[in-house]
């Protein structure tokens, strides 16, 4: 770079310092710091899972410039991005990636924060908005898959559906809101579109925003065995402009892996896959495996297992409230285990955790073989 | 008390209940045979199951205990021998208003029939006890109607049924037809889809010989028969040159190229001028018709179109393979399939100018999917190529980055 070009990005900046003083912004940032141990590579976590949604966010407008919704348009305008639009392939091919490695990168950043008990006080808010955005997350996965009305994704959606109306009370209210009435049809590709690409934007947003704020007026967590130690045998690195590069850095790695996977494996591989396959026809019979997405196999697989009756409770029901209250319990563990606010072992806690985990990947591995 | 009268009550309806429906013949006839006797047959069967009982045929007083009774008593007929059977059948089944009140959709001209087939007429003009009366085909106690997967003329069990008789060469002796019909048609290209792969649609014994009325299709009727299924190729055979020269030469129509029980899956070595082909058992070169070239040329066509269909599936395969959007080309494909199946039915025309347009129509298709897979192929290779122009920036704007930290942290 020669000095007149230094010298022009020089008077660009100072020309927007003078209107927007960044180089006070730059100055608290500067004066920020990252904890540097042995578990700082989880920091990251975080910034992947921004950066697939900013994807998703790309990917997904340039999407709803061709996608129609209704049982009639749905399926031809996927159809019509993947085989005429202009790289349309590849933008379906990126957001359906994306959105897997999002929520794989939300439930990452999850256990590690669980695991290295980061929730703890003054972080609870930061935990909660969290398990709020992986939610969004997963409601996000659930109404996209829907949308290009094809014949698994139709039964899918009837099948997990009609799980959410096994719930007590509201199941069948929550079921035929859900449906826009008692079955799957065009109606509920509107709702499922409008969730998608409204309602769901919009919560995520407004909770990514608070999510983002706690997390930069707390500052990263510091791992809880630097409770005792002394400032000075503590390390740090600035935010600015060390940990932003790396950060930076790691988003470029995830753009590359990103596009690989969307060229080579566009329709997807192994578990993880969407090909638009055949339209949804409600009268045709059901394909040989419904199953539904990879995050969501573990609860469809113990639903499974359960026994028709449970003492006097239905066992799907019996099931949907175990979940219940086991997702409640993990919602509200930064309340439950005091111990973490004294820097204290929590075996419990640990136990609890480690669980869930095994339950989630034994009943996840479990859901395929048996397929 | 309350217990008793409930008992009493019970018993009561129990006894006004069993009253009406009292049948002895059944504790008699069930201790006298063997384990597996008609008697015990009885509860499949169809009249069982419509609320009919033993004295509804065989007449008589159910209610009575004794036999002798039974038989001495108002109305009894017993059991009627081999020449009376249609008749003792057909009491019930040719009365239609009879038949109304149980199955009005049955048909009750089944003895008329019977009469106009080889078996009736053996039966009532010549008094044979060994040609097929109802019993025969429909069993004695264990009927049921051709749609029971256990009845004996349901359309899996039908080819079977008739073979009881018409596979025994020392029962069928006398009448000096052929005994190897079910052997043939078991290896039939109909008989594989019926017997084999269980399909209902597959037609059995009675569907070209008709079932009450049986008898052998004659040279005149046979294209009626195989055109009630294969309908577009008799209509294509009887406008053809073929119709008027088979029926001058007694030839029937469909069975002289196809055969009849033992009719093989068809395929185009059948046409053309080649030994294997059919057109050389009655054409020769010399025989002052055009009856070899146009076989020739017809062979010509299809070939072609089969070798292009190959053509296009291998590219589209390819296309495939490299997982490449390939709906359109795919829905284009079954539709050169369909031109094949087309141009092989317009066979029966026996008329180039009808055979060759269908196979050019799918050639020009296949050559579309051949063209479009390529493209699809060249896309696949432009997309590895833009990857990797973009995997190279980014892999180097990451390297940059990492040099850019690597000197801020040495600082």
């Amino acid at each position: 770079m020669d000095g007149s070009q230094n010298g022009l990005i020089k008077k660009g900046y100072q020309w927007l310092d003078d209107r927007l003083h960044i180089n006070s912004l730059v100055e608290y940032m500067s004066s920020k710091e990252v904890p540097k141990h042995s578990h700082s590579i989880f920091y990251y976590l975080g910034g992947i899972t921004l950066f697939l949604f900013i994807v998703q966010i790309i990917t997904g407008i340039l999407l709803l410039m061709y996608y129609r919704p209704g049982a009639d348009s749905a399926y031809e305008s996927v159809k019509f991005i993947v085989s005429e639009v202009s790289f349309g392939w590849l933008i379906r091919a990126i957001h359906s990636w994306s959105a897997n490695l999002m929520v794989l990168s939300a439930f990452l950043h999850m256990f590690t924060v669980f695991f290295t008990r980061a929730y703890r006080k003054p972080r609870e808010m930061t935990w909660y908005t969290g398990m709020g955005l992986l939610a969004l997350s997963m409601t996000f996965g659930f109404s996209g898959y829907l949308l290009p009305w094809n014949e698994l994704a139709f039964f899918a959606t009837r099948v997990g559906t009609g799980m959410a109306g096994a719930m007590p009370v509201i199941g069948d209210y929550l079921m035929v809101i859900m449906r826009g009435g008692e079955e799957v049809t065009g109606a509920t590709i509107g709702r499922f579109f409008g969730l998608h690409v409204a309602i769901l934007p919009l919560l995520t947003t407004g909770l990514l925003t608070l999510h983002l704020v706690f997390i930069q007026r707390q500052g990263m967590s510091e791992p809880m065995n630097w409770a005792g130690k002394k400032q000075e045998d503590k390390k740090f690195m600035k935010f600015f402009p060390n940990f932003i590069y790396r950060d930076a850095l790691v988003w470029l790695i995830a753009l590359n892996i990103l596009a690989l996977l969307a060229v080579i494996f566009p329709d997807g591989i192994g578990v993880v896959h969407w090909p638009l396959g055949e339209k949804a026809d409600p009268f045709a019979a059901p394909p040989a495996v419904i199953r539904p997405e990879w995050y969501f196999m573990f609860a469809f697989q113990a639903l499974k297992m359960l026994p028709a009756h449970i003492w006097f409770i239905e066992g799907e029901l019996f099931g949907i409230i175990v979940f219940g209250i086991g997702g409640l319990i993990w919602m509200l563990i930064p309340l439950l285990d005091r111990r973490a606010n004294e820097n204290k072992r929590s075996p419990m806690v640990m136990a609890f955790g480690t669980f869930i985990v095994l339950f989630i990947v034994v009943m996840t591995i479990v859901g395929y073989l048996v397929e | 008390m309350i217990k008793f009268v409930i008992i009493f009550i019970g018993l009561l309806l129990f006894s006004i209940n069993g009253f009406g429906s009292v049948n002895n013949c059944m504790s008699c006839h069930l201790d006298l045979e063997d384990e597996g006797g008609s008697a015990s047959k009885f509860a499949k069967d169809i009249h069982s199951q419509k609320g009919l009982g033993c004295a509804d045929c065989h007449g008589g007083d159910p209610t009575l205990d004794d036999m002798d009774d039974v038989r001495d008593s108002r109305g009894f007929r017993g059991v009627p021998n081999h020449l009376e059977v249609p008749d003792f059948c057909a009491r019930c089944h040719s009365d239609a208003t009879y038949m109304h009140n149980h199955n009005p959709s049955l048909p009750v001209d089944q003895l008329a029939k019977y009469k106009t087939s080889i078996h009736g007429q053996l039966l009532f003009s010549a008094k044979d006890k060994k040609v097929a009366n109802c019993v025969s085909c429909h069993s004695v106690h264990e009927i049921g109607n051709g749609q029971m997967p256990y009845s004996s003329t349901h359309p899996s069990n039908l080819p079977a049924t008739c073979a009881k008789c018409h596979s025994d060469k020392d029962y069928m002796a006398e009448y000096k037809i052929p005994t190897d019909q079910f052997e043939k048609y078991s290896s039939s290209v109909h008989g594989q889809a019926l017997l084999e792969r269980g399909d209902l649609g597959a037609p059995a014994c009675n569907d070209c010989h008709g079932n009450h009325g049986a008898a052998p299709p004659g040279v005149s009727s046979l294209a009626a028969v195989c055109g009630v299924c294969h309908a577009l190729e008799a209509e294509l055979f009887e406008k053809s040159p073929h119709a008027d020269a088979f029926l001058e030469n007694d030839f029937p129509m469909c069975e002289t190229c196809h055969s009849n029980h033992d009719i093989v899956k068809p395929s185009d070595k059948m046409i053309g001028t080649a030994e294997s082909s059919l057109c050389t058992e009655c054409h020769a070169a010399d025989d002052g018709t055009i009856g070899l070239p146009t076989a020739d040329s017809i062979l010509t066509s299809l070939n072609n179109l089969v070798l292009a269909h190959l053509n296009a599936k291998q590219s589209l395969d390819e296309a495939i393979l490299k997982g490449m959007m390939t709906t359109n080309e795919e829905f284009l494909l079954k539709e050169v399939d369909q031109s094949l199946i087309q141009a092989r039915t317009l066979i029966h025309s026996f008329d180039m100018d009808s055979v060759a347009p269908k196979a050019m129509e799918g050639i020009a298709k296949a050559d579309t999917i051949i063209v479009n897979s390529a493209g699809l192929i060249d896309e696949y290779y432009f997309r590895r190529k833009g990857l990797a122009v973009a995997t190279l920036i980014i892999t180097f704007l990451a390297f940059m980055l990492y040099r850019k930290i690597r000197k801020i942290e040495q600082k």
